[in-house]
């Protein structure tokens, strides 16, 4: 949680800057904001190829839960689709951009500034830090009502991680890997889903 | 676009020939890539007038989108939930 509140201070400190017009020679921003984007895939990939323990640890998994990945992309994309249809100055295309960053908010709305302009990108990056939080604070209510995998699908993209703790709290340590690999395989397609919904 | 996706696997192919090398300063690179970027996403909606007029909307837009795409998956998630319980012949 401190860790996504220094991200947002980041931005909102951006956000001031913008407003007040204190950086000068903002015309280069676009493509410094390009190769930091290329240095920051780079090093994602790095931290792929490095964490060997994911693909070690997924032999032990329940093939059924394989499944969950494809459920929280179908899922969220299917929901972002009907969304789209009472958004109508919002393309489907670009709806579904905002929807497959599944809570990566860090790096997709970076992409979709890239992509599409930062208003979407804003839109992209508030819609999933909301869905961050509705996974930390939304937990316990979750697996309540609609089973243990309810919390790991929600997270995202980001169950290898950030909400990794409070997964294991309240799904039970055994959806440990399950919610790793969910996190691995949502994460790994965030960067394909997105460039595919914004090069219409 | 595509090239970014390529700047991923050369990565990807760098961190597995690295496999055996402990790379601490990869998570901290991220991480301040990350800041650096949002700082300049930040700077961008700022000096645009028409963002900052919209913010209301875009915010509303952004809850909209979060929650139906929660709502979607979380179904899912509950039938696969289910069928897997019900194939054990358990209770969930």
């Amino acid at each position: 949680m401190k860790g996504s509140l220094i991200i947002v201070g980041f931005f909102i400190v951006g956000v001031i800057v913008g407003l007040r017009h204190w950086m000068p020679e903002t015309d280069a921003l676009g493509n410094i904001s390009y190769l930091t984007l290329c240095a920051l895939m780079f090093c994602v990939g790095i931290s792929v190829g490095h964490n060997t323990t994911v693909l070690k640890s997924i032999r032990t998994l329940d093939k059924r839960y394989m499944l969950l990945p494809v459920m929280t992309i179908t899922g969220t994309l299917a929901g972002c689709a009907v969304a789209a249809l009472l958004l109508p100055h919002r393309s489907m295309t670009d709806c579904l951009a905002v929807g497959s960053d599944f809570g990566y908010y860090s790096l997709s709305s970076i992409f979709i500034t890239q992509y599409r302009g930062p208003e979407l990108g804003t839109v992209a990056l508030l819609a999933n830090i909301l869905r961050e939080i509705i996974t930390l604070l939304g937990a316990p209510l979750l697996v309540r009502y609609f089973g243990r995998l309810a919390p790991i699908t929600v997270g995202g993209a980001t169950t290898m991680d950030t909400t990794l703790p409070i997964i294991t709290q309240t799904s039970g340590n055994d959806f440990i890997i399950v919610s790793i690999f969910h996190g691995f395989i949502v994460d790994f397609s965030v960067p394909f889903l997105v460039t595919f919904f914004c090069s219409f | 676009m595509l090239i970014i996706v390529a700047i991923m696997f050369c990565g990807i192919a760098v961190g597995y020939l690295l496999r055996n090398h402990s790379l601490r300063l990869i998570p901290q690179a991220i991480i301040l890539l990350i800041w650096l970027l949002l700082f300049f996403l930040g700077v961008e909606v700022g000096e645009n007038p028409r963002i900052i007029a919209g913010l209301k909307d875009l915010g509303l837009e952004a809850v909209w989108l979060s929650v139906m795409g929660i709502v979607g998956s979380v179904l899912l998630a509950w039938a696969l939930w289910r069928y897997i319980h019900a194939k054990k012949g358990g209770k969930p």
